[in-house]
């Protein structure tokens, strides 16, 4: 490929951004160092990330990675249920019918439209408090088998924190829904009006047109703009924290104050996320790199 | 009824064959445009018709609303005896009838070769994967490519996609094949491998209707040919007769055009 074979070129605009930005990290460094004069103390970290459990004899989890699991929990079934609900609200949008491409259209402009601050206290006023607990959760998990529970403990995390788990998950679901959609219908869009065609011709249902042809087409097309989003969608997660959902972000923020180290657990926490989101970055490249090559 | 329609009448009950498409009366409109006026067509039981016309005369217009990729306005289309109305049920018995070669190919890029060809047997006929896989070795075969199977239409040459395509239309066991100028898009050396493959298809008995404006393959295998021009059949002959004593100015000039450039 000619893309591939481009060699590095440097010159004396790079140089100069180069220093440019050299200056400034030294600059805000030496601030840092000399001027806001700060004692650092790095001690209280790793007390937060493991402790030792005198009645169980081994180390545990501590906040920190408890609340980094929930996080990587949250973000993976917001995942999930964001791409379902995304692919089914952007096949919507497109459909010939008006009412599914109304309710399509009016859900996406809904949540677009509002920041995801004033759309999370709505939520936990109106649907997180109301309805949630009508599905009686933490009493069917109290008849529950130890097995059963173990599975679901597993999944959702913490029984006693389940309704909470909920919440966040929902949320953050239906926030990101949103934005999937419009990528699925621009990809959908992208698609050719010749495989339409050329599926009706073999005599298949506009379903079978749908889910055979044009969507697998359509989702290899949007493989980068998706990973964007659910990269968003991981970084958002310390939003819910805001709805006392108790994920990294929340965890850090009562460390944080409980200990009066606020640099400290900030940038740690802040590497945790980017570690995450860089993970899933290289891996949605390799994605990339793998699918879509046989479509031109 | 027009002339072209007692011409067609005529020819028709001179070739004494089952009639296996009927056209009568249909007029299509894009907007103002009045792209088909008052077409009547009927096409026998192993009939090959080949189109042929300039540009925008509405010849792969025609061809398109038998299988109801376009629909038409006024009029009747009949296909093996069922008539081509808004009922979704009557259209895709029509479509499992009727297979469709495109110029621009329109293979499935995500799906391999074989893929490509099973994906209707399955799940528009419910075949097995089994016996689908069969079912399209036998026409990847036919169409000379057995060996490309498992490649992505990315990977093959026009004059190779374009038969795959063709493969992929045999694979419904289509009693009528139409091709929408099956060879405008490929380079000049790959138009023989494809006229060869539906040639032989012909040959076969297959029921085809053909636009195009390879003459030399429409002398070999029309037994009919239509001149359509500004939504209008003008004419409608026998491929002897067509090419050698057309009636018309129009066809004239374009049949001038098409053989001397």
């Amino acid at each position: 490929m000619v893309r591939g074979s481009k060699k590095p070129r440097f010159g004396i605009l790079d140089v100069i951004v180069l220093a440019a930005a050299i200056a400034a990290v030294a600059y805000v460094t030496y601030r840092v160092d000399s001027v806001l004069v700060y004692t650092w103390d790095w001690s209280a970290i790793p007390g937060y990330l493991f402790r030792y459990d005198e009645d169980l004899g081994h180390w545990v989890p501590n906040l920190l990675i408890k609340g980094l699991i929930t996080t990587i929990r949250i973000s993976i079934w917001a995942l999930i249920v964001a791409s379902i609900m995304g692919t089914i609200l952007g096949v919507m949008r497109t459909s010939q019918r008006l009412l599914p491409r109304l309710i399509g259209w009016a859900y996406v402009e809904f949540i677009r439209n509002i920041p995801p601050v004033p759309f999370l206290f709505l939520f936990y006023f109106f649907i997180s408090s109301q309805i949630i607990p009508l599905l009686n959760i933490g009493s069917a998990l109290d008849q529950a088998s130890p097995a059963t529970l173990g599975v679901v403990e597993f999944l959702f995390g913490p029984a006693n924190l389940i309704e909470n788990f909920l919440s966040g998950l929902i949320s953050l679901s239906m926030m990101s829904a949103a934005y999937i959609a419009e990528i699925v219908r621009a990809g959908i869009l992208a698609v050719p009006k010749g495989q339409y065609e050329a599926g009706s011709s073999i005599g298949l249902s506009k379903l079978a047109i749908m889910r055979y042809i044009v969507l697998p087409q359509a989702i290899q097309r949007v493989v980068p703009p998706i990973a964007g989003q659910f990269i968003t969608l991981i970084k958002d997660s310390s939003l819910v924290a805001l709805i006392s959902i108790q994920e990294l972000s929340f965890l850090a923020m009562e460390i944080a104050i409980s200990e009066q180290r606020f640099f400290e657990v900030w940038l740690f926490t802040g590497l945790m996320y980017f570690t995450i989101c860089y993970a899933c970055a290289l891996a949605f490249g390799r994605l990339e790199k793998r699918m879509g090559r046989h479509l031109r | 009824m027009t002339d072209h329609g007692q011409e067609n009448a005529q020819r028709f009950a001179d070739a004494g064959r089952p009639a296996i498409i009927r056209i009568e009366a249909v007029n299509k409109w894009f907007d103002d445009f009045h792209v088909l006026k008052d077409i009547d067509l009927t096409v026998g039981a192993g009939e090959k018709v080949v189109v042929c016309g300039p540009s925008g005369s509405g010849k792969s217009t025609l061809i398109r609303c038998i299988n109801r990729l376009e629909s038409h306005e006024q009029g009747l289309i009949e296909v093996d005896g069922i008539e081509l109305t808004d009922d979704n049920k009557r259209i895709s018995e029509i479509r499992s009838e009727v297979g469709m070669v495109f110029q621009q190919f329109n293979l499935f890029p995500h799906l391999t070769v074989l893929e490509n060809c099973t994906l209707g047997p399955i799940r528009a006929r419910g075949l097995s994967k089994t016996d689908a896989r069969a079912l399209a070795m036998e026409f990847l075969e036919k169409v000379r490519i057995p060996e490309q199977a498992d490649k992505y239409p990315s990977q093959l040459s026009g004059g190779q996609q374009q038969r795959v395509a063709i493969a992929r239309s045999l694979c419904m066991r289509p009693k009528i094949m139409l091709f929408d100028e099956p060879t405008s898009a490929l380079d000049p050396e790959m138009i023989n491998e494809v006229l060869d493959v539906m040639t032989e298809l012909a040959e076969s008995g297959m029921t085809m209707l053909c636009v195009t404006h390879e003459m030399g393959f429409a002398r070999r295998v029309a037994d009919t040919m239509v001149f359509m021009d500004h939504g209008e059949i003008v004419e409608m002959a026998s491929p002897e007769t067509f090419f050698s004593t057309p009636k018309s100015d129009r066809c004239k000039d374009f049949l001038e055009k098409i053989l001397h450039h």
